[in-house]
């Protein structure tokens, strides 16, 4: 990879210019392409290594191929494939003809990867419009190439250690990469992410206040908790989840910005009203949980702002069947069996997660399937982050037994131990297989399993074998 | 008995869970009063005895305003440490003993100066690793992630031998600080937590007679499967 200069940014404003097709780039193209059709022949999902190679061949492949005339990018630490697939598929419903990393890499390689498959031979492109999911980590190496005409960032968290070591590090990265002539979306909601570039022009969304708020953060995680000019406490008009919420200081006055663009839930009605200036429209809520509901209205914000109408939108939100892949549920004898994934090695979304389990009604047992699959085979995995998570939240007298399993089984139950859970509600196994056998089900009505993002087809066995001990039970 | 830990800046200095350190120290002897300081706040340790001073890791920028905070009070902290006070600084938090942290354009930040040594940060490379190592007979484990490594000599002033991973750069094997009872590890997130045996030897140190632990036998279960764990040949994970 080419190293930037400092100065990237003026750097980046001179690519989409003075980027020629050269001879490396055609000969990386037509490799690529090759490679591509190889692995789509051999039924491989052809999503990172064809760009990868065209990137290796030439390293300023991203900025020497012709890209489509709009180019709109998600990045953000939670949300950002839900809210990129809502863009898409509101924008397909309504005519759109879309280049999309949908299913594939969101690095610079699987962004290469895209671009190969919506171009010709020759590198033109065959679409107008893209949407774009990026990684928050590879934004320098994509956004001075790969130029947004609107970039949203769905929020800002500490997430991996390995990678994103903590939120300023990321905002650094993300801020600095984007272009000056981006037009950011952004949720005014979140301190962190709502300062990104803050010379560029942007469009703030927030959900104006709920019966749920509450004035002070209940959760661990807290990535700002004191006033970045003046270091005092800032002070809360009201929180969501972690720092999600209304702040200012009391000190200096730094304070969440206005919004432009607000949102009034209504979960006895499964509604969201979203207002702009003087326009109002009322849309379907795709799912009854605050974080979703973000989700949803980041994607109304960037297509009113891309230039469809609220009814347009709101038409293809009713038609739409969005489909939750992380989340399945099933009702067996009057017992719910819900399967939820639990993003592991990732505080925000499992207490997130642990939050929701705790708020649903009716008596529960929970499953944790939280290992990393893939250390789990040859390494130790670092368990660092469940300190961060709220496993707090499943010390709940609705929750009469939690099975954890999985061979880090010691760690969660230390980690519930010290969450307050009393050990007589927890059973361990280091099989996952075998935690249905843990299952009581006397006096229950839901069943959580609760998984890690890779983890998906082992639940699924797990839920066959819940359902057969509800339905043998019985007999 | 009473037992005073001052916690400072809890409000950010937590960034890998640390605080579930103190946390876990409490549920062992729920009788010791934990006092947070904040950031615009004097320290407790000016206008009262502590037993033990906890600092946990924290953001770059979030080094230089600690370091601007306690610069003042760097003469208090040497007579605490020539005395005893029990000092247990995790993660990034050990290198503001040191003399000064340097930028990756050799731009320096001045430290405490109380350990003659200087960290050097390169933000575009993280570096992560397990380690196993040894202190007074019992094996440490941890989990290191971070951008900066500390440089000098720490021959004399070394924490705990490294036998596997590396110590407070690549090519050492001493990893931290320790003087007396002052405790620096670059290990971040739940240190007390993965050392059950360390957490009695700090119980003993704050003048706890026949210290128990609690969760005594899933700590142990937890700590000595990884210890397995990190004691196989094959295993990946160290740097």
């Amino acid at each position: 990879m080419v190293a930037l200069p400092v100065t990237e940014r003026e750097w980046g404003l001179q690519l989409k210019n003075y980027m020629k097709k050269n001879l490396r780039f055609v000969f990386a193209l037509f490799l690529s392409k090759a490679a591509m059709w190889a692995q789509r022949l051999l039924g491989m999902n052809a999503s990172y290594f064809p760009g990868k190679l065209a990137i290796t061949l030439c390293p300023d492949f991203l900025g020497r191929i012709e890209k489509p005339e709009t180019i709109i990018t998600v990045t953000g630490t939670n949300g950002k494939t839900t809210v990129c697939n809502m863009i898409l598929d509101v924008l397909t419903d309504n005519g759109y003809d879309v280049l999309a990393n949908r299913a594939g890499s969101n690095i610079n390689a699987g962004i290469a990867s895209t671009l190969i498959s919506g171009s010709t031979l020759s590198g033109r492109t065959k679409k107008k419009v893209a949407v774009f999911e990026i990684d928050e980590r590879s934004s320098k190496l994509i956004y001075p190439y790969v130029r947004p005409t609107f970039a949203v960032c769905t929020n800002l968290f500490r997430d991996s250690i390995h990678r994103n070591a903590h939120s300023e590090f990321i905002y650094k990265i993300i801020s600095d990469s984007l272009p000056k002539e981006s037009h950011l979306i952004l949720n005014a909601d979140d301190l962190i992410s709502c300062n990104l570039a803050p010379q560029n022009k942007r469009t703030y969304f927030s959900i104006a206040p709920l019966e749920s708020d509450l004035k002070k953060c209940i959760n661990i995680i807290h990535d700002i908790r004191i006033c970045p000019k003046c270091h005092e406490e800032l002070q809360y008009r009201y929180v969501r989840y972690h720092h999600i919420g209304n702040a200012y200081c009391p000190n200096c006055g730094f304070s969440s910005p206005k919004s432009d663009v607000i949102a009034f839930l209504n979960f006895e009605e499964n509604t969201m009203t979203v207002e702009k200036g003087e326009m109002s429209e009322v849309y379907p809520l795709t799912a009854n949980s605050i974080f979703n509901s973000y989700n949803e209205l980041t994607a109304i914000c960037l297509l009113q702002e891309f230039g469809l109408s609220p009814s347009q939108i709101k038409a293809s939100f009713q038609r739409l069947n969005i489909v939750e892949s992380r989340y399945s549920k099933e009702v067996v004898k009057q017992i719910e069996v819900i399967t939820h994934m639990a993003k592991g090695q990732n505080p925000i979304a499992c207490s997130c997660v642990f939050d929701y389990v705790r708020k649903e009604e009716g008596k529960k047992e929970v499953i944790l399937m939280l290992d990393d699959v893939f250390d789990r085979v040859d390494s130790s995995e670092i368990m660092t982050w469940i300190y961060d998570a709220d496993f707090e939240f499943l010390n709940d007298d609705s929750i009469s037994r939690i099975i954890i399993s999985g061979v880090r089984c010691a760690d969660y139950k230390l980690r519930l131990l010290l969450a307050g859970v009393s050990e007589k509600k927890l059973f361990s196994t280091e099989r996952e297989l075998d935690a249905p056998d843990l299952l009581n089900l006397s006096d229950t009505n839901k069943i959580f399993i609760l998984h890690e993002l890779y983890a998906a087809e082992e639940a699924m066995k797990v839920k066959d074998k819940v359902i057969s001990k509800i339905q043998g039970r019985t007999k | 008995m009473s037992i005073t830990v001052e916690i400072l800046y809890p409000e950010f200095a937590n960034l890998f869970g640390d605080m579930m350190n103190m946390k876990y120290l409490k549920a062992c002897v729920p009788e010791i009063e934990m006092i947070e300081t904040k950031i615009n706040n004097p320290p407790a340790f000016l206008s009262q005895p502590v037993d033990m001073i906890y600092l946990g890791p924290m953001t770059e920028n979030q080094q230089e305003l600690v370091i601007s905070k306690l610069l003042p009070f760097k003469s208090k902290i040497e007579e605490f440490i020539q005395q005893g006070v029990i000092f247990l600084f995790t993660g990034n938090a050990m290198e503001i003993m040191e003399d000064y942290i340097e930028n990756e354009d050799k731009s320096r930040i001045k430290g405490l100066g109380i350990f003659p040594l200087y960290a050097k940060r390169d933000m575009f490379h993280r570096y992560n690793s397990m380690i196993l190592g040894e202190f007074e007979g019992m094996k440490l484990i941890g989990f290191k992630a971070q951008f900066s490594h500390s440089y000098g000599d720490n021959t004399k002033e070394f924490f705990y031998h490294v036998t596997r991973g590396c110590g407070i750069e690549p090519h050492s094997k001493l990893e931290g600080l320790r003087r007396n009872n002052f405790f620096g590890t670059y290990t971040v997130g739940p240190f007390l937590l993965l050392n059950p045996l360390f957490v009695k030897y700090l119980l003993q140190l704050l003048g706890v007679e026949n210290p128990h632990l609690a969760f005594e036998e899933t700590i142990m279960e937890a700590y000595q499967k990884r210890l397995t764990e990190f004691e196989k040949e094959q295993i990946k994970g160290f740097a």
